[in-house]
């Protein structure tokens, strides 16, 4: 939702999403090359690895959308 | 919800933050505040404060009228209560829901929206008159920051077990920053940042159900194993509601499609002013309609983050859960803090920090949605209708503005009251609850019977509301006559609230009806825009198929009936 030429809702959210992403990716990697000593179930799905990226590109695809470039 | 509390509060702290999980909840903290200040100068006008400026998109509106209901204590509400009675647990987002939006949006949305109401209390006031007004406002402002106050406490003593934060530390600093984006950005800011929460909820929360299934074996494996630690009645919606005997639940399916699925679920999506306030935001009447909509095709998947993750605890935590009364004494874990106890099981760093933050999120939405719909209940219902009339929009916005510090500032005394009192906190909403269903009876003979006069509309509120303060007082002084009340001496609390709520919205219409059929009636020309007959619906006939929102409802109503159906 935006009116005059307003930054969108949907370019917070992508910019959440892609910050996110970033940390949790860089986290999963991380975890990725140093294995921690307790680990959590399903530790070898790398779940923070792919769900980082899901979410990342998500935010991408939410800020390029909704850029406030675009709007005006 | 007292148990729930006494629960956590006994409970070890049962994850530990890294450094990167603290800064995604601090980031969350940083871009909420961020949206309120960016907001502020679009937020002059009381349209604007209150009502967002009127134009809000389909989707906006509906996802924010969503997130104001999906708070974080109902998500661990309902996962435990997933765990303790099973599938059962899925009717309150189903059957408990879905029906009302889809009326909401397809019936009662073009009347809300077409009078240019602010609120429901200021729908009543135009169909049946001031005084049915402050009744409806007066309770709705008390129990809504009463609510709020009980939020905040809960999310604060939530982070106190789950993350050893202590309370004072949570209630303020979540509080204050709900005060600061609200009371900058009005609803707008609360609509926005509802939406940034939803879906943060999601983020945070589906990788539960996902990363449970794959351990379980997917989802006959799942009940397989349910059905081996629990019994075969936990994964079935319908087939064992023939008795109070037969289900974990110990309650009838008559509770469930007329207590709940009727009466508690239309009182509450569409009489609640916290919800429906989200949906007159919207730009226009299609708009308006298709909100609660969209709404109900996101509501019908909430059970996969929430029921879900409480089936899957049940079926491979190596723990056994049990009720508060027992992890208290033993130190083990209570049902309570399933969804916690999962989130730690799969999420390593970065992810449970962002589960975390799906909590605060949820947590901080329905506060918002609160101290919000607080403010515009005060700002035009009570203090403009009976303190201050006719002053201008700039003293309106001013009063709204000031209306949420003090409705967030009144919020934290009640946390701080309920810190002290724990069993304040049943009391308070068995009050709330004691409003909803007359006013859905009130509320939907004032749309559709143009015979209810502003007498009949006003006693029926009234004495639908002490018949239901009534039954509920006279169970606590004399417990036997739940026999006659809910219809069973061994229904449960639950049960109890149904056949209340059923029982209070019969007597509002009874009593409305009656009263209605002795006294004089306002004429069509009054009645226009509010009242089903006498009001000019704008055809759709321009409109496509897929444009329609009756043809959304229906196709949510069939997925609704499918869902049912594959559980049944």
């Amino acid at each position: 939702m935006k009116t005059d030429g307003a930054i969108s809702i949907w370019f917070f959210i992508g910019i959440s999403l892609l910050v996110n992403g970033v940390l949790i990716l860089g986290a999963g990697l991380y975890e990725f090359s140093h294995p921690p000593e307790t680990k959590v179930v399903l530790y070898q799905l790398h779940a923070n690895v792919w769900w980082g990226a899901v979410l990342l590109l998500c935010g991408l695809v939410f800020c390029l959308k909704s850029a406030p470039s675009r709007a005006s | 919800m007292t148990g729930v509390l006494a629960a956590l509060l006994a409970a070890p702290r049962l994850v530990r933050l890294s450094a990167i999980d603290l800064v995604i909840v601090v980031f969350y903290f940083v871009l909420v505040l961020a949206i309120g200040f960016y907001l502020k100068s679009r937020s002059n006008t009381a349209e604007d404060f209150f009502l967002a400026g009127r134009e809000m998109t389909a989707w906006i509106a509906g996802l924010s009228f969503l997130s104001a209901n999906l708070g974080a204590l109902e998500l661990m509400g309902w996962a435990a209560a997933a765990y303790q009675y099973g599938i059962l647990a899925a009717h309150w987002y189903w059957i408990g829901a879905i029906p009302a939006m889809l009326f909401l949006g397809i019936v009662m949305m073009p009347f809300y929206y077409i009078s240019k109401t602010h609120s429901v209390p200021g729908y009543l006031k135009l169909r049946f008159g001031e005084a049915s007004r402050a009744l409806s406002a007066i309770s709705f402002a008390l129990m809504t920051v009463f609510m709020s106050g009980i939020n905040m406490y809960s999310m604060a003593l939530v982070m106190k077990v789950v993350l050893g934060w202590d309370i004072n530390f949570s209630i303020w600093v979540s509080s204050l920053t709900v005060a600061v984006y609200v009371t900058l950005g009005g609803l707008r800011s609360a609509i926005f940042n509802e939406v940034l929460q939803f879906i943060l909820i999601w983020a945070g929360a589906l990788l539960i159900p996902i990363l449970g299934l794959v351990e379980a074996g997917g989802w006959r494996n799942l009940q397989a194993q349910v059905t081996a630690n629990a019994s075969a009645e936990y994964t079935h919606l319908w087939s064992t509601l023939g008795s109070f005997s037969d289900n974990p639940m110990g309650i009838h399916w008559t509770g469930i499609v007329f207590g709940l699925g009727f009466i508690i679920s239309f009182g509450y999506w569409t009489t609640d002013f916290l919800v429906v306030q989200r949906v007159l935001s919207a730009k226009d009447l299609r708009s308006a309609k298709m909100a609660p909509i969209i709404g109900a095709a996101f509501k019908m998947f909430v059970p996969f983050i929430v029921i879900l993750p409480g089936l899957l605890a049940l079926a491979v935590l190596p723990v056994k859960l049990t009720g508060e009364s027992v992890a208290v004494a033993t130190g083990g874990h209570s049902y309570n803090e399933v969804l916690p106890l999962m989130l730690a099981r799969y999420c390593g760093p970065g992810l449970l920090g962002l589960g975390i933050t799906a909590l605060i999120a949820g947590f901080m939405s329905g506060m918002a949605g609160n101290v919000s719909a607080f403010s515009t209940v005060w700002t035009y219902d009570i203090y403009g209708a009976l303190i201050k009339k006719n002053a201008s929009d700039k003293h309106y916005v001013s009063m709204g503005r000031w209306s949420t510090v003090v409705g967030v500032l009144i919020s934290i005394g009640t946390a701080y009251l309920v810190m002290q009192f724990l069993s304040i906190m049943d009391y308070v909403q068995a009050l709330f609850s004691f409003f909803v269903a007359p006013l859905f009876g009130t509320v939907i003979l004032g749309m559709l019977w143009k015979r209810a006069t502003p007498a009949g509309g006003f006693w029926g509120l009234f004495a639908g509301t002490v018949s239901s303060i009534g039954m509920w007082a006279w169970v606590k002084i004399d417990p036997s006559v739940l026999a006659y009340v809910a219809l069973s001496s061994h229904a449960k609390d639950m049960a109890e609230n149904m056949y209340r709520a059923l029982w209070s919205w019969l007597v509002c219409v009874i009593v409305t009806v009656a009263v209605s059929m002795v006294t004089t009636p306002k004429s069509d020309s009054e009645l226009k825009g509010l009242v089903m007959g006498v009001t000019d619906i704008p055809s759709e006939g321009q409109l496509s198929l897929v444009q329609r929102p009756a043809f959304w409802a229906v196709a949510v109503g069939i997925v609704f009936v499918i869902f049912n159906v594959i559980f049944w």
